[in-house]
């Protein structure tokens, strides 16, 4: 963020973005209505619990979205450019050079058949005129960067070899090789263990900062989120709840499903020796996205609603935030009636 | 790999000698073969003399001892029909039945593989639904009669191939065959046609369920992620993982055509070893029967065993131990 002539200008603008599934139970707005800005070099969080349609922005994004699936409407502008509805070989040159992808689970993301050189060499063939030597060696520096110890033998290798961290390591090394402008990550550390979730993390964070590339962490581990991001999207169904800087929705949070969220983080009490408290948690379940209620979706479940939370649809309203450290006012947007008061 | 292969050389003698005594008690049951052998109006002394002469005197198991003693020395015994070594005929013929075998795979293969993969990748197009309908009506069509079809309509009809026999051939590493001038490989085109169509309309249908499968996979995905294009998607990360099962299926047809490409070699009259069983069969030509079987379960361990290292060089986790 140190260029402040680029701040104005987003890297990627997605507008009223609205991708919907047509199943055999109905239609399913996963993404309806989402908009958020991302600027150059900066992280964004996107949580919300599963099935609320952050991986489909992600994907959106990618112009990965398969029938039955479509992107229904809205403009995903990147780079000046609407990228939604561009045609496969357009979105080829972008796809792992301009935007790259992290997946959730290394052990399938990998392919089981090529050695981890072979698969990180890829990408840099696809986007590059690297000979076969520079590829190498691009690839061994990514991999030593990435953490793997021994990277020239560890080219040969091939992924069974390798541990999910490890593996998640590759995976990172992949996306990164061929310096994307915005790299997607979508719950990269959920399937590995908690004692190395942080430390990919780090790595991750690492690894943009050192390229100014900027970040989606899409995840529904609010507490990985408050560690990293620079901004917070909150998304229920699908729509967006909640947005703003992100020690500013950690701190005050102003919609109740985001203050549930944060709530059933474990706090760690300064004294231990305090009364152990019960972890709180949003009483009942997301509902049936092909069936949401009139008004606000979080409605059933929340204890502050009215009449008119289950009638009319809340807008995203913008409140000014508190001044950041940039010195920058940043706008902090909620979509409640009743929004919590801004606690001190 | 090296103890790999002693326990496929002792499996192999296994099999080859269950085949032989099973093929050898099925043989006795099937009759006298002297009386194929000598004139109707072949005196008692005349048959008892033929029945010396073919070794048929003694008791089956001596019969059997006898045989087993000759093939530790390298001798198969002989056709009764023809005198020569049954191993001989057999040898002088396969190059026949392996050239329409091969050319049979090679079409399956490069008309499967194709279709399959696009029929596994875009399983809702209405494209893959006819390729698909199109297999079965594949697997459901007899050899013979696409045989005679074939017959009827390019040899006879349209006069553009010809009906039967080998044309001319020429010696190439030793063999016989047909591929090498223009004239023999024009007779191998419609015996190759008729063997393929059935093991193309298999691999295809498995090459596609397959792809299916593999196309789900997260790593198709991250693949497209990476920016790769459709091909190196589909043959590079997906035809690759959806060969194991092919490779199987394909070592198997590939065993059985060679074995029991007979029909189509008699409707043909392609001089090949299924003809050469058939017409053993029919003369009661006991020691060709034997070699025969006895060569076909050799060859299908063979078979086996180069599967069996295609899938360690496809997929890096399966060792061969």
């Amino acid at each position: 963020m140190s260029n402040n002539e680029q701040h104005s200008k987003p890297l990627l603008r997605v507008q009223e973005l609205r991708t919907w599934f047509y199943t055999f139970g109905g239609l399913v707005k996963a993404v309806d209505g989402v908009s958020f800005d991302l600027a150059p070099g900066e992280i964004m969080g996107l949580v919300g619990e599963s099935g609320g349609g952050k991986s489909m922005i992600g994907f959106s994004i990618m112009g990965l979205i398969d029938p039955p699936g479509r992107i229904e409407g809205g403009r995903i502008e990147f780079n000046g450019k609407n990228i939604a509805g561009l045609s496969e070989d357009e979105m080829r040159v972008i796809r792992g050079k301009e935007i790259a992808m992290i997946f959730q689970d290394p052990m399938t993301a990998l392919n089981p058949l090529y050695t981890i050189g072979n698969q990180i060499e890829e990408t840099l063939a696809l986007h590059t005129a690297l000979s076969a030597r520079e590829r190498r060696a691009k690839a061994i520096e990514m991999l030593h960067k990435v953490g793997i110890p021994q990277p020239e033998q560890r080219l040969s290798h091939y992924p069974h070899q390798f541990s999910g961290g490890m593996r998640q390591r590759v995976v990172i090394a992949i996306a990164m090789i061929a310096k994307p402008r915005l790299l997607i990550a979508d719950e990269p550390t959920t399937a590995l263990d908690v004692t190395i979730q942080a430390q990919l993390l780090r790595l991750m964070r690492q690894q943009v900062v050192e390229n100014g590339t900027s970040m989606i962490l899409i995840t529904h581990d609010l507490a990985a989120v408050s560690q990293m991001a620079d901004t917070i999207v909150v998304l229920y169904c699908g729509r967006i709840v909640e947005k703003g800087p992100a020690e500013d929705i950690i701190a005050r949070p102003r919609h109740p499903y985001t203050r549930g969220l944060i709530d059933s983080i474990p706090h760690e009490t300064a004294e231990n020796d305090g009364p152990k408290q019960r972890l709180s948690q949003i009483p009942g379940n997301v509902p049936d996205i092909r069936k949401l209620p009139p008004g606000c979706a979080f409605a059933p479940r929340c204890s502050r609603a009215s009449e008119r939370c289950r009638m009319q649809d809340p807008v995203l309203m913008e409140h000014n935030a508190i001044a950041m450290g940039s010195g920058k006012l940043r706008p902090h947007a909620v979509a409640c009636h009743h929004p919590l008061a801004v606690s001190p | 790999m090296f103890g790999y292969m002693i326990k496929r050389l002792i499996q192999m003698v296994i099999v080859l000698w269950a085949v032989s005594v099973l093929v050898f008690v099925m043989m006795s049951f099937t009759g006298d073969p002297t009386f194929m052998m000598v004139p109707l109006d072949a005196t008692d002394e005349q048959i008892a003399q033929a029945r010396r002469i073919l070794g048929l005197d003694e008791s089956h198991l001596v019969q059997y001892w006898r045989f087993l003693s000759n093939i530790a020395q390298g001798d198969f015994g002989r056709s009764f029909v023809f005198r020569q070594p049954a191993m001989t005929l057999i040898l002088e013929r396969l190059p026949a039945t392996l050239e329409i075998v091969f050319l049979a795979m090679v079409m399956a293969l490069l008309v499967a593989i194709p279709l399959g993969v696009y029929a596994g990748a875009n399983p809702k197009k209405p494209a893959s639904r006819a390729v698909m309908a199109g297999s079965l009506i594949g697997i459901s069509l007899p050899g013979f009669w696409l045989g005679m079809v074939l017959i009827f309509v390019v040899a006879v009809k349209l006069q553009w191939l010809p009906s039967s026999g080998r044309g001319p051939t020429t010696e190439w590493l030793g063999m016989r065959v047909s591929f090498t001038s223009w004239e023999g490989f024009r007779h191998l085109i419609l015996p190759a046609i008729t063997l393929s169509v059935g093991t193309l309309a298999i691999l295809m249908r498995i090459i596609r369920a397959e792809m299916v499968e593999v196309m789900k996979q997260d790593y198709i995905k991250f693949a497209r992620a990476k920016g790769a294009p459709a091909k190196v998607i589909l043959f590079k990360h997906g035809l690759k993982n959806a060969l194991i099962p092919l490779v199987t299926v394909f070592g198997l047809m590939l065993g059985d055509l060679i074995a029991f490409a007979t029909l189509t070699e008699t409707i043909f009259a392609w001089p090949g070893i299924g003809k050469l069983l058939v017409d053993s069969i029919y003369r009661g030509d006991r020691p060709v029967i034997v070699v025969y079987l006895m060569f076909v379960a050799l060859m299908f361990v063979v078979v086996n065993f180069i599967v069996d290292v295609c899938y360690a060089l496809i997929d890096p986790r399966i060792k061969i131990k």
